[in-house]
């Protein structure tokens, strides 16, 4: 085995898999990579084919993209509800796992079992809507950050770390006299940062990304999420051209622009936060599916 | 719980007063959480009422009939409803079918001797899982609409004379959608196979090469078998999820040259509600998936007790 001869099936293997999983980064590269240069590109250059460096280079399309109507202000709901529909989920997670892990509650299982046994049935749809209207939730930016406070699955991860602290430093701060509320804020909630921080990153990409209760509720313009924003010029731009010259000499660009430019620059602008925070998200999210799976 | 129960052992000398004043106060505590929980995923179920009768959007539901089954009747003779369910099980069946992929990439990867090259990989192939489906469909629709990347290429180098059109192939539709789909999800999927293979014991590896194992063998015999236990839970749970073909894709790649055959149930329901304001049958079709997905959970998790000996939910 220590010769130094070349294992021809093994050399083979190499190369296969080498080129094909080297074929799969661009396949997933690609599609960014190309938004991006397209929306760098000169918006006419670019329409006479953009494929591996920018035609031209202009950043006109970034500067009528942030005039254009609406989406500084979509920008802003959804940092708003990234915000504060995290904070919620966070808080509440975490603060009804550590209730869940004190043996002293009465009708402890039952509860967390009403409370886990959402994640595996739906009412449906139109249940769904008409409950969200009823409630007030139309056009109501509390719709985007209540309905999400309890997650079944971010509960059991968090309890799941919880369990394993040293039950003796709750017990010291008991016997000094601290109530739960103090132990938990004091204590057991700045020992769980690991924890914590996984579910908050995966509770802020949920965030960003969801569009669905927006989509279907709320149709005040001045509460629309960046994604649906982005959905809607989409689908403007199907039917393709009457927006642009209109919309954009409104914004004031100098040169009119192509609607492709225009979509390609703010798709840039979406997917740019996720792209930034990647490197974190990564680290956090394997963490938590790998205590996830430990559950399993 | 193990922990917190040796805890209560510990310290069994607490005064029986004080610990039923602990449980009244955690009771008030917690009582908050039991009220989102109800308001939120409990109180919808009594819409399901709606479908027992036969309600017009504004008109209150005390004044309109009660027809108790008939909308679940109307079902079967509705020619839309086995369109439907044979898209949604044909785009579910297909992704199944395609849950080797992430497994088979786990195991290239693990495969892989350089690490810089193993965490490009695997940093890339993740990034598609934390963009939205809006954000796919805009990728998806600069690369492969009629003026996409895509068919210029195609146009520059004369493979056609005409653009082709897969955003709106209804031929192509369903191994469209699942292509995407796995291009979205692979990296991250693969993950909780790598997590597994790393979990390997790498004594094993060795004493299978001083038996003169090669790496062929070495994967079948290892490598795969360590980590069927995962894909098997998976494989399994993907099936008791047979009708809840991702809703927001089909939504969102949804146009009217491929609407027949990418509606899934989902779509349907949503279209029957706010489309065409059917509310009771959109309800009763909402509770036929719903009740199917339940029965098909607790067989899964059934079969998986008696097969596997432990239960997956």
């Amino acid at each position: 085995m220590t010769r130094k001869t070349i294992h021809w099936p093994d050399a083979l293997f190499n190369i296969v898999n080498y080129f094909l999983l080297t074929l799969l980064v661009i396949a997933t590269i690609y599609p960014f990579y190309y938004i991006f240069i397209y929306s760098i590109s000169d918006s006419f250059k670019a329409q006479s084919g953009v494929y591996l460096w920018p035609a031209g280079f202009s950043l006109e399309s970034y500067k009528a993209a942030v005039h254009l109507r609406g989406i500084s202000q979509a920008a802003f709901i959804s940092l708003l509800r990234t915000i504060f529909g995290t904070a919620i989920t966070v808080v509440c997670c975490s603060f009804f796992a550590y209730l869940i892990t004190k043996q002293e509650m009465p009708f402890r299982k039952v509860i967390y079992r009403f409370v886990l046994i959402t994640m595996y049935f739906n009412a449906g749809f139109i249940p769904w809507y008409l409950t969200m209207k009823a409630y007030g939730f139309q056009n109501n930016f509390l719709l985007y950050i209540i309905p999400s406070a309890l997650i079944g699955f971010y509960v059991i991860l968090i309890k799941t770390f919880m369990e394993q602290l040293p039950a003796s430093l709750e017990e010291s701060a008991k016997i000094d006299g601290a109530g739960y509320m103090v132990i938990f804020s004091r204590i057991i909630f700045p020992l769980s940062m690991p924890i914590i921080a996984t579910i908050a990153v995966f509770a802020a990409v949920g965030q960003w990304n969801t569009w669905f209760d927006n989509y279907f509720l709320v149709e005040n313009p001045k509460l629309q999420t960046l994604q649906l924003l982005l959905y809607n010029l989409l689908n403007q731009s199907n039917n393709l051209s009457s927006m642009t010259s209109e919309q954009l000499t409104r914004a004031g660009a100098q040169k009119v622009m192509t609607p492709q430019s225009i979509q390609m620059t703010i798709t840039m602008l979406v997917t740019l936060p996720i792209v930034l925070v990647y490197p974190f998200l990564q680290r956090f999210f394997v963490k938590g599916i790998m205590l996830g799976a430990v559950k399993g | 719980m193990e922990a917190a129960t040796t805890a209560a052992k510990v310290n069994p000398v607490i005064p029986k007063r004080k610990l039923h004043r602990d449980g009244i106060k955690l009771l008030l505590m917690v009582l908050p959480f039991i009220l989102i929980a109800f308001a939120f995923s409990y109180v919808p179920l009594f819409g399901w009422i709606y479908a027992f009768y036969d309600y017009k959007p504004g008109i209150p539901l005390s004044k309109t009939e009660f027809i108790g089954f008939e909308n679940f009747v109307e079902m079967f003779n509705d020619p839309s409803m086995g369109r439907v369910l044979i898209n949604t099980i044909s785009l579910s069946g297909l992704s199944i079918l395609c849950s080797p992929i992430p497994l088979v990439l786990a195991i290239m990867v693990s495969e892989v001797k350089s690490g810089w090259f193993k965490r490009i990989v695997q940093t890339t192939s993740t990034l598609p899982n934390y963009i939205s489906w809006i954000i796919v469909y805009s990728l998806a629709f600069s690369i492969f609409s009629t003026d996409g990347v895509l068919n210029q290429i195609v146009m520059k180098l004369g493979l056609s004379d005409t653009p082709i059109n897969l955003l709106g192939n209804a031929d192509r539709v369903w191994s469209f959608q699942t292509g995407l789909l796995i291009w979205k999800t692979v990296g991250w999927s693969a993950i909780i196979y790598l997590a597994a293979i790393v979990s390997i014991d790498g004594e094993q590896y060795d004493a299978a090469k001083v038996d003169g194992a090669g790496r062929f063998r070495s994967i079948w015999h290892i490598t795969i078998p360590s980590i069927m236990p995962t894909f098997l839970v998976l494989l399994l749970l993907s099936i008791s999820n047979l009708l809840s073909a991702g809703f927001e894709q089909y939504l969102v790649f949804n146009n009217m040259l491929v609407a027949d055959r990418i509606e899934v149930i989902d779509l349907y329901v949503y279209r029957l509600g706010l489309i065409t304001q059917d509310y009771s049958y959109s309800t009763a079709v909402g509770i036929f998936k719903t009740v199917i997905s339940v029965v098909l959970l607790f067989t899964v998790n059934l079969f998986s007790r008696k097969v596997r000996g432990e239960s997956i939910v």
